[in-house]
């Protein structure tokens, strides 16, 4: 399985609901194009729920960096949520947990942005 | 790095085309030996995923796609050790020059961690010259021993 995106409205908040696999091919560039579709059409508050992804390689990881300079370019942000303990594995080994702002309660999240 | 020859070796080699998938083929292929040695879903988590790292290197940035060159993977399991060896054949690579994903606005930049993530999921991590042209990588694992 491929990675599968849904994003849903929360206030002024887009959050994307990601589950499935992102690497390089097909879910690296699913993810890429989603995201710049919501940037595109005026989502600049992306909040990414990661709970349901189940692998995620370099190439995913450089995507969610991609997303969070693309975003911050434009005047956007990016946070995540739901971090699985892989996921949170990478971003400590990598540093990124440096960069993104990491929530673990949707509600709390949202309200974040404000 | 650990000697792997010995009389329990057990070893698989496969000549795979530089294509992505190839990248699944030799991922499962590398875990089914990692399971009968018993490491634990993290270590093969781990080993998947340097195996992944790995071959997308030598497919994109190695043989840059090119039908006509091949990626070389050979897995010797020992009883307590699995050491893999992935081959190009593409124009080398020097990993020193591969910029510190960790440093200043590095950290930003789309690409260029997967080397990292291998050293910091192996036991052991080598990038050699491959004979006649090409880069090889071997990598190694080991079980955690018991108490």
């Amino acid at each position: 399985m491929s990675v599968k995106l849904t994003s849903r409205q929360v206030g002024d908040v887009t959050v994307v609901d990601a589950a499935g696999r992102i690497t390089l091919g097909e879910g690296a560039s699913s993810f890429r194009d989603t995201i710049r579709d919501l940037a595109a059409s005026g989502h600049k508050k992306l909040l990414l729920n990661l709970a349901e992804i189940s692998y995620i390689d370099s190439s995913g990881i450089g995507e969610l960096v991609s997303a969070f300079t693309s975003l911050a370019n434009q005047g956007g942000v990016v946070k995540l949520l739901n971090l699985t303990k892989r996921v949170q594995d990478l971003l400590q080994i990598t540093k990124l947990y440096t960069v993104f702002e990491v929530h673990n309660d949707e509600a709390k999240a949202v309200q974040s942005f404000q | 790095m650990a000697d792997q020859k010995g009389t329990d070796a057990h070893t698989l080699e496969q000549v795979l085309e530089s294509a992505l998938g190839s990248v699944d083929n030799a991922e499962e292929a590398v875990l089914e030996e990692a399971r009968h040695l018993g490491f634990d879903e993290d270590d093969l988590h781990k080993i998947g995923m340097s195996v992944r790292e790995c071959l997308v290197n030598a497919v994109v940035h190695g043989n840059r796609y090119n039908r006509r060159k091949k990626v070389h993977l050979k897995v010797v399991r020992t009883p307590d050790c699995l050491t893999i060896v992935i081959g190009d054949e593409g124009d080398g690579f020097d990993p020193a020059k591969v910029p510190d994903p960790l440093e200043g606005d590095n950290l930003l930049r789309g690409s260029g961690r997967g080397v990292m993530l291998m050293q910091a999921f192996m036991d052991e991590f080598q990038v050699s010259q491959r004979s006649p042209q090409g880069t090889e990588v071997r990598m190694l694992k080991c079980r955690a021993k018991s108490e």
